[in-house]
């Protein structure tokens, strides 16, 4: 459902992708993994179609039509999410006049009828549950004030809301202590389905620990070098990335 | 898009209100007089005793200079070319269906159809169009509660004693140059009266238009709530879009007697000028609270419209353990330029003061917060709060904080503060990866951030400004 083809992105003057090829079929976990720098941030916001950076050749397919010439909120009603790495923060917006906004703008795009007020607020009580928040985390303003592991989990309770056909979570467990990390695990594993996708960016196995990956990335300078499955993750984790940089080098 | 689209598109908006009702109207010539205030006086009818206020407060104004201390830049208007009084010919309205068509199309551009109005749960209006009264609606469900809500000019004939008792008296005549010249020359406005214990059953709203080209347009109203009453009251105001300047320098007095509460919410949109700043109202409105003890009056302002604004709605805290509360959301875009702000006179004691001000500030606007905050001495335990945030978009606009604290009693507290901050292309990404438009986007995170403020206004208002906010900052219209 998603192909990206020999995908290059600068920003500035400055090459950050030189050549990103990765293929996600439904109902598939991929993990990405790579040390710091190596361009992981920057996939996943080209994905989302940030402005900021410009892609200067290669595509991003989504169900074999090119997404490149479409704004960020478009490819949000395609059923594209991004986990941010850092949440930002709205003021004066609670969580769930967010969430509701967001999930009506996307199925009006769809040309479904918004949700009525009751049926929102039982999916509300449904993504509460699997991600063990209260209800009272609804009437507080968008990530204001919110603890890390708190600005991860409204960031999942999000995607649940959303049902995404395609997740991308950037660093999602940063700054996650080793509980919030398991309910964050939980909350994704909830929502895999056959039809659902997923690409995990992580520093770190810990993660991959809870959020099984059918397969496994490694991205270094701008390019996808190394691929395989669990197995790889584990030897990243005993033996580093140094040995994968030699064997670019 | 990048930031200098997405700026340009979102400051790019033009007023969606720019047109001109074909009303036969009454006017005068221009230029102001002694002999022009008879005549005004004359043409309404008035008792001789008005007639000597008007002058006098002229011969004040005469005396006056144009103050120039507000961080505002404009031309300054003249005022011998300005007509004092128009009115809409055609009077005598019993019901809605006698007014003049035009007038009605008007209001059905604005959105504000007296029917749908009618249909809103209850809304009494005394709608003002270039100075005269020409529809009261509800008057009979007030007056059997004994509220009397009328026009100025009505209220001057059947109630003199009344006007005669509480006119001038918190914003006196030569309380500064714009008053002044309201005193002397004011056409209409509107007056109410809230018996004592009564609670007004309705929010009474008064709709202000400015319509004839060059007319200044200098309405007064007085509010009077007495013991143990309760009253909100909304005005509204959208002024078509004409190409020279026009002025408009109100009056509102309230007063709250004893135990007395009075809210007072405004939304304001008149025509902020085009992008490059041309045409546009000057806004110079002079509007003071007296509370009692006990009392209590809360300004609410929306402020997006005006070329220049300068106004203060202030509270007199006389009575002991009364309160005063300003909430206000400006916003400026194009060349538009606001001072606004606040002044909380604490002098009873255990009085309470609380200023919420955010400021929005787009284009290549300016925007100041200017208030002032006085204890006087004996205003024991007297406390304030005040909380003024700005919020700039882009780097071509300009945001000001002034605030004057002046205590002179030792037990009195007060504390100020103040944030300054941006929409970001963070929250704007944020937002459109949820799959919100950018229009969409901008009109949630201004919503959100003047929150507090919109929530103080009743909720029929606070729909109709949340739309204003989102019109007038976005590019989208309509």
């Amino acid at each position: 459902m998603l192909e990206i083809k020999n995908l290059h992105a600068s920003i500035g003057d400055k090459e950050i992708l030189r050549g990103v090829n990765l293929t996600v079929k439904p109902g598939e976990v991929h993990a990405i993994m790579g040390p710091n720098g190596s361009g992981k941030s920057t996939l996943s916001s080209v994905i989302a179609g940030r402005e900021d950076y410009e892609v200067t050749s290669g595509d991003i397919l989504w169900d074999g039509q090119s997404i490149l010439e479409l704004a960020p909120e478009q490819r949000a009603h395609l059923g594209l999410f991004l986990s941010f790495q850092y949440p930002v923060e709205i003021p004066g917006v609670s969580v769930s006049n967010f969430v509701k906004t967001a999930l009506n703008a996307v199925r009006t795009a769809r040309g479904e009828e918004p949700l009525d007020a009751s049926a929102m607020l039982k999916k509300m009580r449904e993504a509460l549950q699997l991600l063990e928040m209260d209800k009272g985390f609804l009437s507080r303003s968008l990530n204001e004030g919110f603890s890390g592991g708190e600005k991860k989990r409204n960031e999942i309770f999000q995607m649940a809301m959303l049902e995404p056909r395609l997740a991308i979570l950037d660093e999602t467990d940063s700054g996650l202590d080793i509980d919030a990390l398991r309910i964050v695990a939980q909350g994704v594993n909830g929502l895999r389905s056959p039809k659902a996708s997923f690409v995990v960016i992580t520093h770190y196995q810990r993660l991959l620990d809870y959020i099984v990956p059918d397969v496994v990335h490694v991205l270094y300078k701008g390019r996808i070098v190394k691929t395989g499955d669990k197995t790889l993750a584990q030897d990243l984790e005993v033996r580093g990335y140094d040995w994968i940089k030699k064997e670019v080098e | 898009m990048s930031q200098d689209e997405l700026l340009h598109e979102v400051t790019a908006s033009e007023y969606k209100y720019g047109f001109y009702s074909d009303v036969e109207t009454d006017r005068i010539a221009a230029g102001l007089s002694e002999d022009v205030i008879r005549m005004i006086s004359a043409k309404k009818g008035e008792p001789e005793w008005m007639t000597d206020w008007r002058l006098d407060a002229y011969r004040v104004w005469k005396e006056m200079t144009e103050p120039e201390w507000a961080n505002v830049h404009y031309e300054k208007p003249d005022f011998q070319a300005i007509s004092y009084y128009a009115a809409p010919v055609k009077k005598q309205i019993n019901s809605l269906d006698e007014l003049d068509p035009e007038l009605l199309k008007t209001f059905e551009k604005l959105g504000i159809s007296l029917d749908e109005q009618k249909r809103l749960s209850g809304v009494a209006m005394d709608v003002v169009v270039d100075s005269v009264s020409v529809a009261t609606t509800f008057k009979k469900t007030l007056a059997e509660k004994g509220i009397i809500f009328c026009s100025m000019s009505e209220a001057i004939q059947e109630h003199p004693e009344m006007v005669k008792k509480y006119l001038g008296t918190v914003v006196p005549k030569s309380d500064n140059f714009y008053a002044a010249l309201n005193s002397a020359v004011f056409t209409d406005g509107s007056f109410c009266y809230i018996p004592k214990g009564v609670r007004c059953p309705m929010e009474l709203s008064t709709y202000f238009r400015i319509n004839e080209a060059g007319t200044g347009q200098f309405e007064r109203t007085l509010l009077v709530a007495d013991e143990d009453s309760y009253v909100s009251y909304l005005e509204g105001c959208t002024a078509p879009q004409r190409d020279e300047n026009q002025l408009h320098a109100a009056v509102v007095e309230l007063v709250a007697l004893d135990r007395a509460e009075i809210k007072y919410s405004t939304v304001q949109n008149w025509y902020p000028g085009d992008s490059e700043g041309k045409g546009g109202v000057y806004n110079f409105v002079t509007k003071r609270g007296i509370c009692e003890s006990h009392a209590k009056i809360s300004w609410t302002q929306v402020e997006t419209g005006s070329a220049v604004t300068w106004k203060y709605p202030s509270c007199i805290l006389k009575g002991d353990y009364s309160v005063g509360e300003f909430y206000s959301v400006a916003v400026t875009n194009h060349r538009q330029q606001a001072d606004t702000g606040t002044k909380m006179i604490h002098l009873g004691r255990h009085t309470k003061s609380t200023i919420i001000s955010k400021g929005i500030s787009a284009g290549r606007s300016h925007n100041t917060y200017r208030g002032l905050v006085r204890m006087g001495p004996r205003a024991e335990h007297a406390r304030n709060f005040s909380q003024c945030d700005s919020l700039l978009m882009g780097d071509r606009c300009g945001a000001h904080t002034f605030p004057y604290i002046e205590v002179k009693n030792a037990t009195a507290r007060t504390e100020h503060e103040a944030t300054t901050s941006k929409i970001g292309e963070d929250q704007i990404f944020y937002c459109q990866q949820r799959g919100l438009d950018m229009e969409a986007a901008i009109a949630l995170i201004i919503n959100g951030y003047a929150k507090d403020v919109l929530n103080q206004l009743p909720m029929e208002f606070a729909v109709e400004a949340q739309k204003l906010l989102a019109i007038s900052l976005e590019g989208s219209v309509g």
